[in-house]
């Protein structure tokens, strides 16, 4: 990719961060330590790779994304307000009683919201129905998902894993965002499912591990996936839980907690810097 | 008439009798050659899945198939669809109201020699609970045929419950049904007699019992659990006074349960009870387990007389 490229998609993935802590802060509550390590990734997907239309959010033919970890609703909001599937503005009104913007992805009152998740594990497993329903078709749309490391402790995800492979589905891109941070600490400690390449590999999928922050290789994990035949494609994406705003990063404490109107300024101000210094680089 | 056909025989056929519609996709969890969507998949065989033995899987790829436009009927044994799958039910089907069509066979303590753990004697109350979804619990051949051509014209998430056993064929081939409806199988005064499902063959048993002791029971098959027939309820409780229920299924939270809740609010009158009485099954022949839990006509009919009793 080149440098203007890489530049641009950076100043937007600000944008979408800038619009996590606003939208967490205003609600009280919320989840932006995996919404910002998850970022990058929804970035790339809907501003460079995704054929999705804002205009028309349900056409059949669109790629899909399945915000398994739908507790990250937050990153999937400011992503979709960001590209103008809705106002910005409206961000702020996350979680509140009057507004559509549902503490978890709702599909039914959320444009751009492919499926409604929120029960970890259920993401993955809709997924493969809709991909399933692209072969049945002969549609050549693909399925991404996102999903937490976390999450993979749940059963279901490996149900889902089985059947993914077993139905030969290629057009299925998964990203496992790696920040190895849950709520109750790290991964490791609280149930590791490590190895995790390696266990989605004798699940029968194509496995690749990227740097979740460095658009190259999400560009050519993704274009790798594009090429392989025959299976389900897994994107193991090591990550930085809260990147991006330097007191959220590698805390297991901004999982789930919304940032305070002080923190929030302190963070926006962070954000802001950054997308100055982004400024200085391209000149 | 035709000879005894159990309700999952005639959903496997349904399936197959209207499966022409390119929109139809059934999923099955290792389960197909009881369930009946064989009959399904051999005339096909592309629009059938088989899922594996992951029954919550299942539930969300149906959800999936049915974001992308497809009618997808899930078929497993009433235990693993409402009971193992509940939370998949639930978040990933009812929440976003996604036309997924639940065929959920061998439910109720009929399915006989398995035993408790296969007999699902909850999953009314289970899914009448959830929002957005029908329920219509069948108790011939016909009606069978009729629910799974309603579950098809019926948009949004619908239960179907069919059982193991062969049971009598209630209805004439002509038949005609409406969704949400119930049914007036046999008119009378004295008592109401409201069932579904194979119970309905003995509801009709029991107002013959009873018109022996000059009882004149009205008998209502309400298919549709949810949304359930208010009116035809509320006319039987003012027309004959009480009402008797029978279902093949927990006295908690199912037919009974739905039928009191409109009489409490609208005209209240005795309601008593014939279903499983807070207990597990076990195993056992079906129709010894039927009589050893009392769906029986004369359980029925005597708690019919012990309703009017009450007056």
């Amino acid at each position: 990719m080149e440098k203007k490229e890489i530049l641009s998609l950076k100043r937007i993935a600000t944008n979408i961060r800038k619009g996590i802590l606003r939208a967490t802060c205003s609600a009280g509550s919320g989840h932006p330590g995996g919404s910002l390590s998850i970022t990058d990734i929804m970035t790339y997907l809907y501003f460079k790779e995704m054929n999705v239309d804002p205009k028309d959010p349900r056409n059949p033919d669109r790629d899909r994304f399945v915000m398994s970890k739908g507790h990250c609703a937050p990153v999937l909001y400011s992503t979709l307000a960001e590209r103008g599937f809705f106002p910005k503005e409206d961000l702020t009104t996350l979680r509140k009683t009057d507004s559509y913007l549902e503490g978890h992805p709702n599909m039914k009152s959320v444009p751009g919201v492919d499926m409604s998740t929120g029960s970890l594990a259920q993401g993955i497993s809709t997924a493969i129905g809709m991909a399933l329903a692209a072969k049945l078709d002969n549609k050549n749309y693909r399925v991404f998902v996102g999903m937490g490391d976390g999450e993979l402790e749940e059963g279901l995800v490996w149900e889902a894993a089985m059947a993914a492979a077993h139905y030969k589905l290629d057009n299925l891109i998964c990203f496992v965002d790696y920040n190895g941070l849950q709520i109750d600490g790290k991964i490791t400690d609280v149930m590791n499912p490590e190895p995790i390449a390696d266990k989605f590999a004798a699940f029968g999928w194509y496995v690749q591990s990227i740097d979740a922050h460095d658009y190259n290789q999400i560009e050519q994990a993704i274009e790798n996936a594009k090429k392989q035949k025959g299976k389900p494609n897994m994107i193991v994406a090591h990550s930085i839980k809260g990147k991006g705003v330097s007191f959220m990063e590698n805390q297991a404490g901004w999982h789930g907690v919304a940032p305070k109107p002080d923190e929030c300024e302190r963070g926006l101000a962070e954000l802001d810097a950054y997308l100055a210094s982004l400024d200085k680089e391209e000149q | 008439m035709a000879g005894n056909i159990a309700t999952r025989q005639a959903y496997g056929e349904a399936l197959a009798e209207f499966g022409a519609d390119e929109r139809i996709v059934v999923l099955d969890a290792d389960l197909s050659k009881s369930t009946k969507t064989d009959i399904f998949m051999k005339k096909y065989p592309n629009r059938h899945f088989n899922m594996g033995i992951a029954e919550s899987n299942m539930m969300c790829a149906a959800a999936g198939l049915a974001s992308c436009g497809k009618i997808v009927f899930a078929s497993s044994f009433a235990i693993f669809a409402a009971g193992r799958a509940f939370e998949m039910v639930r978040n990933s089907i009812c929440y976003p109201s996604l036309n997924v069509k639940i065929g959920a066979t061998h439910a109720g303590i009929s399915v006989g020699e398995d035993g408790a753990s296969h007999q699902a004697i909850e999953d009314i109350a289970i899914m009448r609970s959830i929002p957005n979804i029908s329920i219509i619990s069948p108790c011939d051949a016909v009606s069978s045929r009729f629910a799974v051509k309603a579950a098809i014209e019926k948009e949004g998430p619908v239960y179907l419950r069919f059982g193991r056993l062969a049971v009598p064929q209630i209805y004439d081939e002509n038949a005609t049904f409406e969704f949400g409806k119930g049914v007036t199988l046999k008119d009378g005064d004295d008592v109401t007699i409201i069932a579904n499902g194979l119970m309905v063959q003995y509801a009709l048993e029991a107002a013959k019992i009873l018109q022996e002791q000059d009882i004149n029971a009205r008998v209502i098959d309400i298919h549709t659990i949810k949304p359930i027939d208010r009116d035809i309820i509320i006319k039987a409780a003012k027309e004959t006074g009480c009402i008797v229920t029978a279902e093949e299924h927990s006295v908690i939270g199912g037919l009974g349960s739905a039928v009191a809740e409109v009489v409490c609010s609208e005209y209240p009158v005795p309601v008593k009870m014939v279903g499983i009485e807070d207990k597990f099954g076990k195993s056992g022949n079906p129709y010894e387990l039927l009589k050893l839990y009392g769906l029986t006509a004369e359980n029925i009919a005597a708690k019919a007389v012990e309703a009017m009793q009450m007056l």
